[in-house]
């Protein structure tokens, strides 16, 4: 304990006491990121469902587990040449038999080592070749599994499965080879004791089964304690990692007198846990040493007195003293298993849970792409909702010309979002149908779809990577011309040449080192070079600074000259310029015009347009409420 | 740091020294067992004294191997809670300075990189001390003894049993050397398929937008690849050099085997001592083959080391004087006399701001506005020393801030900063972060000022609900609502807000200022935005660029002027 107190005096004085833990302060996530570690041993949902990605390796693994029998073979086989040896050696005068044994040890450990590179080199081989295919088969399943389960599914569960789980797999097929190969030599050894001598060879084998029960006792147990120290380590290390991300909070509100307390709470939890697990780990020590004391006595006593009484050879003797060496690392590689095959049930439970989610939006088998597209858009009596008995969008009908704009308006919650993820199949309509060009998007395929539609999205996603590989997403074969004058036609390109290293500057994680309205421009920058003839744009709500709202202005005029363009329009410019406005509430369609037509008529969109407000979407929900109950009543 | 523990560091040296002392006790108990039993099968004597001396041997036997495991464990034990109790001071030592350490050092450290050392780079150092330092006493006390014993024994038979221990020795240090250079490699291959998984799943919208399934399957494709390709090697070397060492280990003992057995013939040694020879040899096999794990850990241990002490070393700018003070609030007169402010980038100084000169006081509002990277936030960031003016000098009520002490300082003034940063814990936990001894009641007010109480009581789990991953998802707005109630929470006497109410719809931005208002006879309002709206009242506007103040006054009178406040008041009226 003294120690702790020594690291705080040779660090700094603090003046929050021991004692003092404030009731609000917590440090470090607060959610528990434990997943069930342990399954049942076996599920035949599971392993059904695993065994098509074994498949293609079943001539490895029967190669490998040849080796694994013969490796096993020659390893019982060492002792007994070693036996034979020795007694050869008692028993005659002259060294030429001694030469033999000589060439028939040379000969085991040959085999010996061939087939311990086989076997090792095949499983792993197996299982790296079984963990990337089954991680890309996870992958390339996310990018085709309906967008609504991408929505409830948090980034960070997905990637727990695509890396833990899988690994836990791999780990399973790995161990489970050599697994096989234990169990042959604890058999094999056990068999070549009962034949070299009988009764002692019963004696001797009376350890094994206290070892087995000593591990099966110890092994919940043991876990439990190894759980907890990983448990608390990984919560010490989350809480460290938010002190760094979070460090700048926590200077401006001065919290880090607190925050080290807290900390120290949880790096002395930690300490004490890893210390129980290592208790746990030596405990089995002088366990497996006193057993194995215990044998190598009754080998010595018991067996010494059989040579005495000349009903045993003295090789044979010797070999059951190497023999005594060999039960342990078996036995500790069979009970793992156990663990082993737990863990990977329940991971391979959650990676096919993911696996055996459906993909509702598929192309047909005869879908065609589309192709010359003049961009006419419809929408023919849509009827949407993310869940049963509730939908978002109903009854919607309209539709755009090719080369107009068309602004979508409403209050918050209206239904916007969902009818322009509509429009790119994200997800399919319950009633209606979505044409272009008078062609039903289900009946195309999803790829021409795709280079038929650019979407800007509301929040600029940029990836880790140059601005020129950003801009060039879709159209990796556009040349540096046609970058260049996106850039310019949005107004970006002076801030990225006046950066050091131009277009292959490199973007941090998200464009962190781009303002909003910068990120936001290039993804303009990214659609213009895509140039489809249809635009669906979702408009930036934040308020950005006037210079750059000027430029983003501008930029949106360009990239929606000369095609047909959706637009959920947040700002009153915007929605004036466009050709036709939609206004949207509660999922439907309350009204379609001209801004002039749509003044003239007084309806919901003049009311709103009449409260003055940056944005529609700013409008409390109240007035809203309020403005369309008059129109209802007049 | 292992002096600090010299009393279980010498435990653990002597329960060591112990264990290989029984261990080496063994193959030589059992040589003489066999010597025992050989040398009356070969004399015919009287067989009561064998069967007392085979007695004798087992029983010696079983004491050796008990005593080897007890002692065997205690080293471990000690060994490892050495190591555990310095890991526990490294982090200790490490958590404390990442916390200490100011915004400059900050800026320019890499997040990812520094958790990186208080994580792994502890774990180096600590895990040094055991498989280390340890190891390394464990093997020469066992090679030594070993090696004296078996050559005084027999010394042709003796070097014939030791020849392995070169080869398995050099191959281990050597596979442990090409693994550790090439752990490295596949950390960043691993590390960039993760980035580009989770960027794929993060932009999974942008992904199907763009149709660039097969572009984003094409990345993977690569990145896996790229890892699979070190990871193949990697076994090759692993496989390669494990059944290279343990075929060595069995080329000795079969030569042990052979050439002791003609010894044997030839009557130059008995049975048993060739019985220990080959005992003693697998009592080798594993220690040898860690001393890859030896080496490595030494190798980690020293970088290691370095990254966790140029942390440690680090001492930040931002200090606080000697004979600092609290500093003392009483009209909280803000007063910034010709402060400017520049950094360092390579050799040359890149100016941020010049000689800029205000004044206000409790109840006063000042607005900067003017073009982004004008050097707005840098105004914002001076006042609770988060970086130091590198002339002029800020006061409050008269008291130079470098002069008090900063928690003082810091309690007094609240930034409300663009980038937004929750704890992942509940709401009330965030909001009185500043002040956790918070009771619901002043929790309670704090939210309500900033337009956020009504939402939070809608939801099922109210203020407990947890916040940020797998927690309820705030919107923008909401999220800056938030860092407003945690900010005046702490009822400071200088509120800045550093443009931070651009997610927040005008309407509710009314509101949120008109209920600071009733409070705001009690401090000082910074509001730095580029919405004109919310600085319309203030007492005075400050339009800033190129990190000077251009144009100043209220804004009747900046209007009036026909300046660059009006010319944007009109671009902003008519948008």
């Amino acid at each position: 304990m003294s120690s702790q107190n020594r690291i705080r005096d040779e660090f700094h004085d603090y003046d929050v006491q021991e004692t003092d833990r404030p009731p609000l302060a917590v440090v470090g996530s607060q959610i528990s990121r434990d997943e069930e570690l342990f399954g049942k041993v076996y599920d035949p949902h599971v392993l059904r469902r695993f065994l098509p990605y074994v498949r293609p390796y079943s001539k490895q693994l029967l190669l490998a587990l040849i080796a694994v029998l013969v490796f096993t073979g020659s390893q019982i086989a060492i002792p007994l040449v070693i036996r034979g040896t020795i007694d050869n050696a008692l028993t005659s005068e002259e060294t030429s038999s001694l030469i033999l044994y000589g060439v028939l040890f040379a000969a085991v450990i040959l085999v010996h080592y061939i087939a311990n590179f086989v076997q090792e080199k095949l499983a792993s081989e197996v299982g790296e070749g079984l963990l990337f295919d089954l991680r890309r088969a996870m992958f390339a399943h996310l990018q085709r599994v309906s967008l609504s389960f991408m929505d409830k599914t948090e980034v960070g569960r997905l990637m727990s499965r695509l890396q833990g789980d899988v690994n836990a797999l791999q780990q399973f097929i790995e161990s489970s080879i050599f697994a096989v190969g234990d169990v042959v030599l604890l058999s094999g050894v056990i068999v070549v004791l009962l034949t070299l001598n009988f009764p002692l060879g019963l004696m001797t084998l009376g350890i094994v089964p206290v070892l087995f029960v000593v591990r099966f006792l110890w092994l919940p147990r043991a876990r439990d304690a190894f759980i907890g120290a990983r448990h608390a380590s990984s919560t010490t290390n989350g809480a460290l990692a938010e002190g760094i991300n979070g460090v700048r909070t926590i200077q401006a509100m001065a919290r880090e007198d607190t925050n080290y307390v807290l900390f120290d709470d949880k790096a002395r939890t930690n300490l004490t846990s890893q210390l129980r697990a290592t208790r746990f780990a030596q405990i089995m020590i002088p366990i497996v040493d006193t057993l194995s004391g215990v044998a190598m006595a009754v080998v010595v006593v018991v067996g010494g007195g059989m040579v005495l009484n000349r009903t045993l050879e003295l090789g044979v003797m010797i070999a059951f003293i190497f023999y005594v060496q060999r039960f342990f690392a078996p036995i500790r590689s069979i009970t793992m298993q156990y663990s082993i095959m737990q863990r990977a049930m329940a991971s391979g439970h959650r990676i096919f849970e993911v696996m055996d989610v459906k993909i509702n939006v598929e192309d047909k088998a005869d879908a065609e792409p589309l192709a010359d597209v003049r961009g006419a858009i419809e929408f023919d009596n849509v009827t949407f909702g993310y869940e049963r008995d509730r939908p978002i969008l109903r009854d919607i009908s309209f539709s755009v010309a090719p080369g107009e704009t068309v602004a979508i308006v409403g209050p918050t919650g209206s239904g916007k979002t969902s009818l322009t993820a509509l429009a790119h199949r994200f997800y399919d309509v319950w009633e209606g149908a979505i044409k272009i060009d008078g062609q039903d998007i289900r009946d195309v395929t999803q790829e021409s779809l795709g280079n038929t539609i650019s979407m800007v999205l509301q929040e600029p996603f940029l990836f880790t990577g140059t601005i020129l590989e950003n801009i060039r997403y879709r159209t990796r074969d556009a040349s540096m011309e046609q970058v260049v004058e996106a850039a310019k036609a949005v107004g970006i390109h002076d801030v990225i040449d006046s950066l050091p290293d131009g277009y292959e500057s490199e973007l941090e994680q998200g464009g962190g080192n781009l303002s909003q309205g910068q990120r936001q421009l290039i993804s303009f920058a990214r659609a213009l070079v895509a140039d489809s003839p249809i635009l669906v744009l979702d408009e930036a709500t934040a308020s950005i600074d006037s210079y750059t709202e000027n430029v983003i202005q501008k930029a949106l005029e360009r990239l929606l000259a000369n095609r047909t363009g959706l637009v959920i329009a947040h700002r009153l410019s915007t929605i004036r310029g466009s050709d036709r406005i939609v206004v949207l509430k509660d999922g439907q369609i309350e009204e379609v015009g001209s801004h002039d037509e749509l003044m003239g008529r007084g309806g919901l969109y003049a009311k709103l347009y009449a409260m003055n407000y940056a944005s529609f979407d700013d409008i409390p929900r109240e007035l809203v409420d309020e403005v369309s109950n008059e129109d209802s009543t007049t | 740091m292992t002096f600090h523990y010299p009393a279980q560091m010498i435990g653990a040296v002597i329960a060591l020294i112990a264990a290989v002392i029984f261990q080496i006790y063994i193959p030589q108990f059992l040589g003489t067992a066999v010597d025992n039993a050989y040398a009356l099968l070969q004399t015919g004597g009287p067989q009561e004294a064998a069967r007392r001396a085979l007695l004798t041997t087992g029983l010696l036997l079983f004491g050796a191997s008990v005593l080897r495991g007890v002692f065997t464990m205690l080293h471990n034990y000690l060994g490892e809670a050495v190591g555990q109790h310095i890991g526990y001071e490294l982090r200790m030592a490490i958590y404390d300075k990442i916390q200490r350490l100011d915004f400059r050092y900050h800026d320019h450290a890499h997040s990812g990189d520094l958790i990186t050392r208080g994580m792994l780079d502890v774990e180096g150092v600590r895990l040094f001390v055991n498989t280390g330092i340890k190891r390394l006493i464990f093997l020469s006390v066992l090679i030594g003894f070993g090696t004296v014993r078996l050559l005084m024994a027999n010394w042709l038979l003796g070097l014939l049993a030791l020849s392995f221990v070169p080869i398995v020795g050099w191959r281990a240090i050597n596979a442990r050397l090409s693994l550790r250079e090439s752990w490295q490699q596949l950390q960043e291959r691993l590390s960039f398929l993760t980035r580009v998984m989770e960027e794929n799943l993060q932009g999974i919208r942008v992904v199907r937008a763009f149709s660039a399934q097969t572009h984003e399957m094409e990345k993977f494709n690569q990145a896996t690849a790229e890892a699979q390709a070190i990871t193949s090697e990697r076994i090759g070397i692993r496989v390669r050099n494990g059944t290279l060492m343990t075929f060595a280990f069995y080329v000795s003992m079969g030569l042990v085997l052979i050439v002791g057995g003609g010894m044997t013939i030839r009557g130059e040694i008995t049975v048993g001592r060739l019985t220990e020879f080959l005992a003693f040899m697998t009592v080798l096999q594993m220690p040898v083959r860690q001393l890859g794990l030896l080496v490595n850990s030494f190798a980690r241990a020293t970088t290691s080391g370095d990254r966790l002490f140029s942390v440690l070393d680090e001492e930040p700018d931002i200090r606080e004087t000697a004979h600092a003070a609290a500093l003392s609030v009483t009209d909280a007169v803000l007063e910034f006399d010709s402060v400017s402010f520049e950094y360092q980038m390579g050799d040359s100084a890149i100016p941020v701001l010049s000689d800029v000169s205000f004044r206000a006081k409790r109840g006063q509002t000042v607005g900067i506005i003017g073009p982004p990277g004008a050097g707005k936030s840098t105004i914002a960031h001076l006042i609770p020393r988060f970086y130091d003016a590198t002339a002029g000098s800020i006061q409050i009520d008269g008291q130079d801030i470098r002069e008090v002490t900063l928690k003082s300082l810091r309690n007094a003034v609240s930034v409300i900063q663009q980038d937004i940063f929750l704890f992942t814990a509940g709401l009330e936990n965030n909001i009185a972060y500043g002040d956790p001894w918070a009771d619901r009641d002043k929790i309670i007010t704090a939210t309500n000022a900033a337009q956020l109480h009504n939402y939070i009581g809608s939801l099922p789990r109210g203020y407990s609900t947890l916040v940020g991953e797998r927690g309820v998802s705030l919107s923008g707005g909401q999220r800056q609502r938030l860092v407003i109630a945690r900010a005046l929470l702490m009822q400071p006497s200088i509120m800045v807000f550093d443009d931070s109410t651009a997610a927040i719809d005008a309407a509710t931005e009314q509101r949120i200022l008109s209920s600071i208002e009733e409070h705001s006879s009690d401090m000082v309002s910074i509001i730095i935005s580029h919405r004109l709206s919310s600085l319309l009242h203030a007492d005075e506007i400050l339009f800033v660029d190129g990190g000077r103040i251009v144009e100043r006054g209220d804004h009747d009178s900046l209007l009036a002027a026909g300046g660059r406040y009006a010319a944007l008041y009109e671009l902003q009226a008519n948008g």
